[in-house]
Formats: structure tokens, C-alpha cells, sequence
């Protein structure tokens, strides 16, 4: 039966969008644990991030039109933006560090600036288009009607990083060096720890997270210079929605972001940006410190 | 000072530190020989804590010098001196949040050879061969490995804090106020653990307000004010000498 509907909608149809908004909150979740991680460990807000995010479905989509392999680009992309997000900790951050907050934002919002550009030139203003790739192309029916298989495979697979991550911070000796670090890296440092190495490899990954997510959003949308934009922003509030430095409160956040977008997005398409800040004003209302603020797996 | 005294494990030699514009440290020279117990005491913001952190290079600025085992380190990073075989128990104990006891233990002894970033470490068999024997020394964290830390009393607290320092095995421990804020049925198991660790050869540099309890353990004591060390002797000296006491120590 497809007639059965809620709200004037379908049923099918809500299902359908459902599986958009998780799809969509999977991409907002990887940029928003980078994020998160940067800022619970360094204390950097990465205003870069949004940029890491775009080079790597840049990187992505430039290899997959050499390779033909989508498998070969969901790697280069990650480790390409891991590359570069430990250079620059190492030559433009790590300077800045015990300076303040308002330093490292500035200095990642000029690198910002300066990757959308490098883009722009290299690559034209008009972006690439760039769909799913065959194999992953079609719809799968799951008994109450038909979905994207691109989009199952994005939450998927993104969920499976995000697994993965969660067992290497809860169950490895340098996940344990990550939860310390964040809470007191004085401490860590007194038992024999070199942070700085520390801070390097979690800006590293966080970078490597964005370029992910960028790789696995570029079949939804193509790429654009300007495309991690609303991506940064959005994932700055899954960040505030969840709670600042909490990796569980990333994942409940962006999940709920994602699906707030594709249900407003149903009713009243031009209201999806202020949903999400509404949804921000509210959660913040009632839970001044995020979801999970300091409580999570990491903080 | 004798004449035939061995070199001094640890030696500081006129070091003073800066908090921003404030000149804590005005110039504190002081030795520690190797299997010695020797106290700090003194008034509140004598300089006691920030001489502790001076020597772990806390302090972000340090001039003077300080001698570990035989070589410089007080420019040297914070972490390098755990490498050396120096520990570090700070005033507010610092139980990280989040973790559970056991891993506040792990904690400590994961960078003993190598750590994270620095090729190799000790292995999960050295961590848990290392849990038990501390757990063992302290039975107040055996029944607690699971518990989160920071939900446990202040005093366990305390001797997890210093549980934590002993894991890679230090070869001196720099203990800031270990008794504050402490039952004083604890305070005491506590300085017996001090005096059994003495017994098994760790050498500490003791910063302590209950002064009584820390003559009765320490071999020697440097009394600090306004930064500087206005007084030393061995221990038994101090504890004769009531008017010193009450002239340097008096709360």
C-alpha cells in the first residue's frame, strides 16, 4: 500500500527524504568530529575545514577522472587532505598555539580563503559535475519503497568510520592519549607524552575526516570551490548541538541536523537554514553546553 | 655540606620564574641526593609549587639552572624529564575526568618506552604486569580499576595521583602537598607509602604544610620565603627548633 500518509505526505516519500537527512547528517557528522576533535584537543576553531572538505572531493573526483575508480578516490582524498592538514599544524598552526583562539581562527579562515581560490584558478569557477559512480548507481527497494543506493552506501560507509574512530579512541593506547590530552594535556605531557606530536596527528585526522566527507558528498551535489561553505557552517553547529569536544554528541548531532534539513526541506525548502539555526537556539535554550557537552566519549 | 657527599640527583642552582610580570622565583638553590626524602615547607606563595614546576618545566619562564642525574634540563620540554626517570604528582592531583582508574594508571606508564609518536611502547603485558603490582601496593585502587577516577574520594584521588607517578618506575618523585584536603587516617597510609617507597629506593622532594608529619619522614628540609631559601638543615634539626618553625612555617 503507498497510499498510507502522514501530514499530507506519502509515507514513501517521508521515508525517502528520511534516508536523504541521515545521508546528508553522515557527511555533517565526519566534518563535524574533525572539528570537534581539533577544537576539544587544540582549541583551534578550523575554519579551514569547510576547505579541506572541498579540495578533498576535488582531489577525488580530479583521480577518479584518471582511474575510473571510486574505490582508489574514497582513499586518495582522505589521506591527500591528512597530508596537507599536517603541514599546515606543522608551518601555520602550531605557531599560533597558547595565543588565544581569535589567532589559529583567523589564520584558518585566510587559509580558506586561499584553498576556495587556488581552486577557483586551477580548476575554473564553475565547478565539476560528478554523479554517483556505476556501480553504486540505481535504487535498492526495501520493502516500503524504493531508495538511492548511492545514498545507503554514503551512510553506510560513513557509519563504519565513524565506528571504527570510536574503537580507536576508546580502545587504543592513543585513542586514551587523545581523551587525556583533551581534558589535561599538562598531565599528559608530565607522564612522558609529546603533546605537540599528538596535536599533529588529530589535526591530521581531522583534516583527513573532511577530505572524506568531500569525496563521499561529491556524487550528491558535483563539486564546487564554494561547496564547503554551508558544509562548515552546518557542521559548526552539529558541533554546538552536540556539545563542543564530544565525539557521541557529534554523531547524535549531525544525524539530527541532516534529517531536520531534508524534512524542512519537504515542507518549506527555502526555511532549511533557519531550521538548523532554530534547532541550535532551541537545543542551546535547554541544554546550554550541547546534547552530550562534556560527557561524550571524548570530553 | 660534607666533603665526601656523592653529586646530587637533583640540583638547582639560583633558578627563578616568572608568572607573566610577577617574579615568583627570586633565586632558590637546592640539592636532593639520590634515596633522600627532602620537604620544602614554608607559607602559602612562598614559592614552594612554583619551585616543583620549575623543575618539571611547567613554568614558561625559567632562568637558572637545574641538574637532573648529572645533566641540564631546565630548558629541556616537559616531557623529556618523565624519560629521565623524574615524576610529577601536582597539587590538584589532576585524576584526568573520563577515564577510568585503570586507564588513569595506563596512563602513565604508556610513553615508558617510547609512547605514541616516539616508535614502540611498552607493551599491553608490561601495562597489566605493572597495574598489578601497583594495585597491589594500593589496595584502596584494586577494588576501584573499574570506577570512573574522579567519582572516587579526595584521598583516593591522591594515591591514584601517585599511584599514576610510580607506574614507569621514576627514579624521584616531586610531590606538591600530597595531604591537603585529605583525612588525616589517610594522610598517615600516605606517609608510610612515602616512607616504603624511600625504602625502595625512589628518592622525593616533598613540598608539605603539615610540616610535623613530613619532619618525621624527610631526611632533609629547605624552608622557602618570598622565593628564595631562607634556611636548611636535616630534619631532626628543624623538628629541635621551635622558633624557626614558627617563624617560617606558621600558617
Amino acid at each position: 500500500m503507498t497510499d498510507l500518509s502522514l501530514g499530507g505526505f506519502p509515507l514513501d516519500l517521508l521515508a525517502l527524504q528520511l534516508v536523504t537527512g541521515i545521508a546528508l547528517g553522515a557527511i555533517y557528522v565526519l566534518v563535524g568530529i574533525g572539528l570537534s576533535l581539533i577544537f576539544g584537543l587544540m582549541n583551534v576553531v578550523n575554519f579551514a575545514h569547510g576547505a579541506f572538505f572541498m579540495v578533498g572531493a576535488y582531489v577525488g573526483v580530479f583521480l577518479y577522472g584518471y582511474t575510473g575508480s571510486f574505490w582508489l578516490s574514497l582513499v586518495a582524498a582522505p589521506l591527500a587532505m591528512g597530508l596537507l592538514g599536517l603541514a599546515v599544524e606543522r608551518v601555520l598552526v602550531r605557531p599560533l598555539y597558547g595565543r588565544g583562539i581569535d589567532d589559529p581562527l583567523l589564520l584558518t579562515f585566510g587559509l580558506s580563503y586561499c584553498m576556495v581560490e587556488s581552486v577557483r584558478i586551477a580548476f575554473g569557477l564553475t565547478g565539476l559535475p560528478f554523479g554517483a559512480p556505476p556501480d553504486l548507481r540505481g535504487a535498492v527497494d526495501l520493502g516500503i519503497g524504493y531508495f538511492p543506493l548511492y545514498r545507503l552506501f554514503l551512510i553506510a560507509f560513513s557509519l563504519t568510520v565513524v565506528g571504527a574512530l570510536w574503537l580507536f579512541i576508546e580502545r587504543t593506547s592513543f585513542g586514551l592519549v587523545i581523551r587525556a590530552g583533551a581534558r589535561d594535556p599538562q598531565i599528559v605531557q608530565v607522564l612522558g607524552i609529546e603533546i605537540s606530536k599528538v596535536w599533529l596527528a588529530v589535526f591530521g585526522l581531522g583534516c583527513a575526516l573532511a577530505g572524506l566527507a568531500g569525496i563521499l558528498a561529491a556524487p550528491l551535489q558535483g563539486v564546487t570551490p564554494e561547496m564547503g561553505i554551508p558544509v562548515l557552517a552546518e557542521a559548526f553547529v552539529v558541533t554546538v548541538v552536540g556539545g563542543m569536544g564530544s565525539l557521541a554528541g557529534a554523531v547524535l548531532a549531525g544525524l539530527l541536523v541532516g534529517i531536520v534539513v531534508a524534512m524542512t526541506s519537504l515542507v518549506a525548502p527555502d526555511m532549511t537554514k533557519m531550521a538548523i539555526f532554530a534547532l541550535m537556539a532551541l537545543v542551546l535554550l535547554v541544554r546550554p553546553r550541547g546534547l552530550l557537552g562534556r560527557a561524550g566519549a571524548l570530553g | 655540606m660534607t666533603t665526601a657527599a656523592p653529586a646530587p640527583l637533583l640540583a638547582v642552582e639560583n633558578l627563578r620564574a616568572w608568572y607573566g610580570h610577577s617574579h615568583i622565583l627570586q633565586g632558590v638553590s637546592l640539592q636532593v641526593r639520590a634515596g633522600e626524602i627532602v620537604t620544602l615547607v614554608g607559607r602559602n606563595g612562598a614559592g614552594k609549587t612554583t619551585t616543583l614546576k620549575s623543575i618539571m618545566g611547567l613554568v614558561p619562564k625559567r632562568e637558572g639552572r637545574v641538574t637532573f642525574a648529572g645533566q641540564d634540563i631546565l630548558d629541556r620540554p616537559a616531557h623529556e624529564r618523565f624519560h629521565r626517570g623524574l615524576a610529577y604528582v601536582p597539587e590538584e592531583r589532576r585524576i584526568v575526568p573520563g577515564l577510568t582508574v585503570e586507564e588513569n594508571l595506563r596512563l602513565g606508564i604508556l610513553a615508558a618506552r617510547g609512547g605514541p609518536g616516539r616508535g614502540g611502547r611498552a607493551s599491553r603485558r608490561d601495562e597489566a604486569r605493572r597495574i598489578e603490582v601497583i594495585a597491589e601496593t594500593f589496595p584502596r585502587l584494586k577494588q576501584r580499576l573499574k570506577q570512573e577516577a574522579i567519582t572516587m574520594s579526595g584521598g583516593e584521588q591522591q594515591m591514584l595521583a601517585i599511584a599514576r607517578a610510580l607506574m614507569a618506575e621514576p627514579v624521584m618523585v616531586l610531590l606538591d602537598e600530597p595531604s591537603e584536603g585529605i583525612m588525616p587516617i589517610l594522610v598517615e597510609e600516605m606517609f608510610e607509602q612515602f616512607v616504603a617507597m624511600k625504602r625502595a629506593g625512589t628518592t622525593i622532594l616533598l613540598v608539605e604544610q603539615n610540616v610535623e608529619l613530613a619532619l618525621d619522614v624527610s631526611d632533609r628540609v629547605y624552608i622557602v620565603d618570598g622565593g628564595a631559601v631562607v634556611y636548611h638543615a636535616p630534619a631532626a634539626e628543624l623538628r629541635d627548633d621551635p622558633e624557626i618553625q614558627a617563624r617560617y612555617c606558621a600558617v
